[in-house]
């Protein structure tokens, strides 16, 4: 079983490079149970999101 | 002469965002000025393209971040430059788990709503971009090539000349701490309560 620091540490791995079968599958395990993470899983995102938009924007 | 359609304001706010993007990737004000200034001269050679393009901000912005390639790869040659794996410590984050290593009550991630309704907030846009100021200079750079430049991470290893998995945590790191800045001084702040 993941715990959160653990997730939290493969999610943003998988920002970067594509995971195992296994951690995936222990991701989505974890992020079933685990509302915190899944919040911190859609920030990632977010950071990502604001990174390509942040020499978009016009200021 | 630039834009037909545009004022001196336009350049002006223009080159104001080019030097801020410059100086956050390179933390150095002369360079991010030479940098800017290159990619102001590469548009103005081609200025029949930049004219026609409908988006000239995109095309210089382009420009800038191969300037700014440039000059990293220019600084990763000379031996002066250190690559600080450790500029954010491993432990950094230890408070925000318990000894199982779960969230604590009072740090378990909650939801930021409809987070991409802040992109329209000049507000929002000033704290991403303090916050992105707070990382240390070498873990900026990396997240920068990462994120903003759209480098794979096997080439920031490759032009930094640190390891795949010294790499993956500094990216791992920098965005953890990115995630606590927008929280704290975004997400659940009162600045955006005043602002949207």
């Amino acid at each position: 079983m993941l715990n959160c620091k653990q997730a939290a540490a493969l999610m943003s791995q998988e920002m970067d490079k594509e995971l195992g079968m296994m951690q995936k599958m222990n991701l989505r395990v974890h992020l079933m149970m685990c509302s915190g993470c899944r919040n911190f899983g859609k920030q990632m995102e977010f950071l990502r999101q604001g990174c390509r938009k942040f020499i978009q924007q016009d200021s | 002469m630039l834009n037909p359609d545009g004022s001196i304001d336009e350049l002006a706010s223009l080159r104001r965002d080019m030097l801020k993007f410059a100086r956050l990737q390179l933390r150095d004000d002369a360079s991010a000025e030479d940098a800017v200034q290159e990619a102001f001269a590469a548009a103005l050679s081609g200025q029949k393209q930049f004219n026609n393009r409908a988006q000239p901000k995109t095309w210089v912005f382009a420009i800038l971040k191969n300037k700014i390639v440039d000059i990293i790869r220019e600084r990763v040659r000379s031996p002066s430059t250190a690559i600080a794996v450790d500029e954010i410590p491993e432990d950094a984050y230890d408070d925000l788990f318990n000894e199982k290593g779960f969230w604590q009550d009072d740090t378990r991630p909650s939801s930021w709503g409809d987070p991409e309704s802040s992109f329209s907030s000049r507000q929002f846009w000033r704290v991403f971009e303090i916050c992105l100021a707070r990382l240390p200079e070498n873990t900026a750079r990396v997240f920068m090539m990462r994120e903003m430049l759209g480098f794979e991470t096997e080439e920031i290893c490759k032009e930094l000349a640190i390891s795949p998995t010294n790499c993956w945590v500094v990216l791992h790191r920098a965005r953890m701490r990115l995630r606590l800045c927008l929280d704290e001084q975004w997400f659940n702040s009162e600045n955006r309560d005043a602002e949207l």
